[in-house]
């Protein structure tokens, strides 16, 4: 089936100003009469959330944290990117647009892109104006840096805190329609289900996750901006919660879910050293403006990185891409870096990372100044590693970290079911099968202060005068009774194994078979393996604990249960998907060169999928919407 | 290396807890004190046991979510070091570590070492915000903020919001908190347009839900995102400017 995206007509870079204009309206004495629920704190929800209440909306808040400033935005520490063109270098709508589909290798909507180009400055007059810090040259004018994958300096930041700025403040404006009783906030909820009645989306069944207790919040929408689900391969940057759930079961009531497989591996992760490390701790990739990457030449070279002659080092990247040299975009510098891992050049304990060096930066601009460019992540890395990154070079790997693909949205940000939107990561657009450095808090912030508000008022336009389903109602009734009989059945296997073992494997499995690279005969292996886990899931769960008070094991299983089968669906994509693309290289399509290589001819289109048959084996159909590009013609991404 | 770990356990708010002892081996020195939780709640889930509740999330030291008393100390041995980046290798071999819930009347206990902190966020809901619609802000660039004052703001609006400062306070004052918030607010031109309800309502609700700051100074010692301890004069500098005005800008 072919789906269609209902982007306004007409030029491109018009577009968003057109839709909005031809946005329906409802009536600001008709908006209490709608309730609006939006699952999520992160930039996404509490922009939406507070966005809608100040225009006069009911809105029902969830999130599974106890404050809604505990959400994983908060993490960022890079910065997030504004078409502001303050400064001489150039910079512009359009080049943001350029570099925005550029860098998602042509596989995102070009008309979302402009639409992220063009809110731009407004989130950040926006974010100064609710209290966020921004760094500031001497005169007192914004200050911008430069970040992967762009020649420009677009990146506004607050020091190595940026997501944590932006996320407080965000919590704040979301604070203020609480406090205004505008909005009802659930905190220590987690959304188990959705609620489809009448093919709408109209409520969520929430798990308190205090008492266990199940409830159906209802409503005449629902937002999911749920984050991300890079956590799915067990380690990676993202916060140890955030999970896939809630988009999940939105899919398994019908949402397609579009490009599971492009995910972001991020270059300057810290590497793996010991079994029980829980995660990947992200450096920024700021860190890359200064810092440069080498591995020693010799493969299997122990010597300790400072007794490496100069002679005998290998800066990969400024060798091989030497317009962008360190600064080239995270799917090209990470691919980089496991090739010359593979190679036998890794170097650490495990061989498992790469150099990140600072040695000539400090020489060229002194101590002081690369302090105060990166003293805090200088002072992180110290504390996880125990080395001192201004006298010995960092070590990185490449990391799980973001998630291109999420819930299909149209335009409007609203899924294939109708009432259900999504917003920020939880959603699949803009970024294609790459994402730029610091556009998504970007991306989060559009939907949520500006999207969103748009284009759900059109959808509620034209279901004025119904009321919100009963909590009686069957699909209501359904929805619970599902919810329950499924904690139940986890309950019941009573097994051995607790659910952390079973994620820990899935992750194994996903790193090797759908990681940096992917190949047909490694995503077959993967599917085999995937399925087998999933069975001896259901056979040997253990989940410990009362079930009638806090219980994170069951949390847990919830989670794990839905990575399990959200995991077979993201290699029967990158097996579908015959071509290299961004994030997603299929060793099959590479260049002399090692490159990536696409197939516009047939892969210039989204692959949104629906599944069936859970119980047994899956069915999986790919519903398909093809792309266009009119400002930015199809061109091979080349960095070199 | 191996720890001896005496946890707080406690099924309910309502029970009375006690201290559960145990030993955790194979440990390496680089793994942060909660994932040396992990590990011995491995141990408790295999052997059939209530694995110990403890909130984390971001384990970056940003989210806030961590936060438990370690040898008595909230978060750790290590100064300026949220829980989740504590390391293990403060800690000796084969050393006795007691781990326990914040302590504070504001934190009633959940479970084992999992508090409830809402009163921290009540105070910020009062009135920890700014009044602008999304849409209708002024140009960022034209009020200009100075290179060291927005330096300055983000010193303060540096918080993480864990609480430590409160659970070190032996008044239980969240004053570190609360002036961090102020400091940062009241430094920036549109937020600072309404300092005066801002600190009206705050220290308001602050009042009910914590104890009153006596210039005991823990707080600042155990804060992991360096809050400068002349936070707490804001809290009384905004009150009395608040006061003298007679008004809410
Ligand atoms: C370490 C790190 C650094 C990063 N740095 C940058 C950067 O410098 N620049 C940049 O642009 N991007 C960066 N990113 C990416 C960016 O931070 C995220 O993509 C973005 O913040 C996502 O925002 P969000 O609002 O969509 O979701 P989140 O902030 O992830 O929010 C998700 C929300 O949903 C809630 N939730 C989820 N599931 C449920 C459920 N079932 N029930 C109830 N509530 C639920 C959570 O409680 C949370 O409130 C970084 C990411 C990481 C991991
Ligand atoms: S002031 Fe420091 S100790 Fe107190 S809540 Fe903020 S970060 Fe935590
Ligand atoms: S887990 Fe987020 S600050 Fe420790």
């Amino acid at each position: 089936m072919l789906l269609d995206s209902r982007e306004p007509g007409g030029p491109a870079d018009e577009a968003w100003s057109r839709a909005k204009k031809d946005y329906r309206l409802v009536g600001t004495s008709n908006r209490r009469k709608f309730t609006i629920i939006v699952v999520g704190t992160g930039l996404a929800g509490a922009g939406s959330a507070a966005t809608l209440a100040d225009l006069g909306y009911n809105v029902i808040s969830v999130t599974y944290h106890d404050a809604p400033r505990r959400a994983h935005s908060v993490a960022a520490q890079g910065g997030i990117n504004a078409a502001r063109a303050k400064k001489v270098d150039n910079d512009s709508v359009s080049r943001f647009v350029k570099d925005t589909v550029k860098g998602g290798d042509f596989r995102g909507r070009e008309r979302e892109a402009f639409r992220l180009a063009e809110v731009s400055a407004g989130v950040i007059d926006h974010l100064n104006a609710i209290g966020v810090p921004f760094a500031r040259e001497y005169g007192g004018s914004l200050n911008t840096r430069s970040f992967g994958g762009v020649q420009v300096s677009r990146t506004y930041y607050t020091r190595g805190q940026t997501g944590q700025q932006l996320q407080v403040a965000a919590a704040s404006d979301l604070a203020r329609q609480v406090n205004a009783g505008r909005v009802k906030q659930y905190v220590r909820h987690e959304m188990v289900d959705l609620v489809v009645e009448d093919g709408r989306a109209q409520g969520v069944i929430v798990r308190n996750l205090l008492t266990g207790e199940l409830k159906p919040l209802l409503g005449h929408a629902v937002v999911l901006a749920t984050g991300g689900y890079g956590n799915i391969y067990y380690r990676s940057t993202l916060a140890k919660n955030s999970n896939a759930s809630a988009a999940w079961r939105a899919h398994r009531r019908g949402a397609h879910m579009a490009m599971p497989s492009f995910i972001q591996f991020h270059p300057t992760a810290l590497p793996i050293s010991t079994e029980w490390q829980s995660k990947t701790i992200l450096m920024s990739e700021s860190l890359r403006n200064d810092g440069r990457i080498w591995v020693p030449k010799e493969p299997g070279d122990s010597r300790p990185a400072n007794d490496i002659p100069e002679g005998e080092r290998d800066y990969y990247l400024e060798r091989k891409y030497p317009a962008f040299g360190n600064l080239t975009p995270r799917d090209v510098a990470s691919r980089a870096a496991k090739d010359v891992i593979d190679a036998g050049h890794g170097v650490g304990p495990l061989k498992n990372s790469v150099y990140l060096d600072f040695r000539d930066a400090i020489a060229r601009l002194g101590r002081d100044e690369i302090a105060a460019r990166y003293g805090n992540l200088f002072h992180m890395y110290d504390d996880a590693t125990g080395e001192d990154p201004y006298t010995v070079p960092m070590r990185i790997a490449p990391g799980a970290h973001f998630t291109m693909g999420g819930l299909w949205t149209d335009y409007q940000l609203m899924t294939s079911i109708p009432g259900l939107f999504a917003a920020g990561e939880a959603g699949f657009g803009y970024h294609g099968a790459n994402r730029l450095g610091a556009n998504s808090l970007l991306s989060a912030c559009v939907d949520g202060w500006f999207t969103i508000p748009n284009t759900v008022p059109d959808y509620l336009a034209g279901h004025l005068g119904k009321p919100v389903i009963s909590e009686d109602s069957p699909a209501v009734t359904e929805a619970l009774e599902s919810s329950y009989s499924r904690f139940d059945r986890l309950l019941g296997i009573e097994g051995q194994t607790p659910p952390r073992d079973y994620h820990r494997r899935l992750g194994e499995v996903l790193y090797k078979g759908c990681g940096v690279t992917r190949s047909a005969e490694g995503l077959i292996a993967a599917i085999a393996k995937i399925r087998q886990i999933r069975s001896e899931f259901y056979e040997d769960l253990l989940i410990a604990g009362p079930v009638d008070r806090v219980n994170q094991e069951l949390e847990y299983a919830g989670r794990v249960e839905d990575y399990l089968q959200l995991a077979e669906m993201l290699c029967v994509d990158a097996y579908d998907r015959d071509e290299s693309c961004g994030a997603h290289f299929r060793v099959e399509h590479q260049t002399s060169g090692g490159e990536a290589k696409r197939d516009d001819e047939s892969w210039a289109k989204i692959s949104a999928w629906e599944s069936r048959g859970w119980s047994d084996e899956p069915v999986f159909t790919r519903h398909t919407e093809p792309l266009e590009y009119e400002a930015v013609p199809l061109e091979v991404r080349d960095y070199r | 290396m191996k720890l001896t770990v005496k946890v707080w356990r406690q099924g309910t708010p309502a029970d009375d807890g006690r201290f559960e002892t145990r030993t955790v081996n194979d440990l390496e020195p680089s793994l942060s004190v909660l994932e040396m939780l992990d590990k011995m709640n491995d141990d408790i889930v295999k052997e059939g046991g209530d694995p110990v509740t403890f909130e984390s999330d971001c384990r970056e030291g940003i989210c806030g979510a961590c936060g438990i008393l370690v040898n008595r100390r909230p978060h750790g041995p290590t100064p300026l070091t949220p829980a989740c980046h504590q390391r293990l290798s403060s800690f000796n071999d084969g050393e006795t570590v007691t781990i326990e819930p914040f302590r504070s009347g504001a934190y009633p206990v959940v479970k084992d070492l999992m508090v409830e902190r809402s009163a921290l966020v009540d105070v910020m809901d009062a009135g920890g915000h700014v009044q602008v619609a999304a849409g209708t802000a002024p140009d960022a660039d034209t009020d200009r903020i100075t290179y060291d004052t927005a330096e300055l703001a983000l010193d303060f609006a540096a918080c993480i919001g864990c609480g430590a400062c409160v659970a070190a306070c032996p008044n239980g004052s969240a004053n570190l908190y609360l002036g961090a918030k102020l400091a940062h607010l009241s430094m920036l031109p549109i937020p600072a347009s309404e300092r005066g309800m801002r600190a009206d309502v705050m220290l308001a609700e602050a009042d009910e839900r914590f104890g009153p700051c006596s210039l005991h100074g823990e707080c600042a010692l155990v804060c992991p995102a360096n809050i400068p301890l002349v936070a707490i004069s804001y809290v009384n500098k905004e009150r009395m400017r608040c006061a003298l005005r007679g008004k809410n800008d």
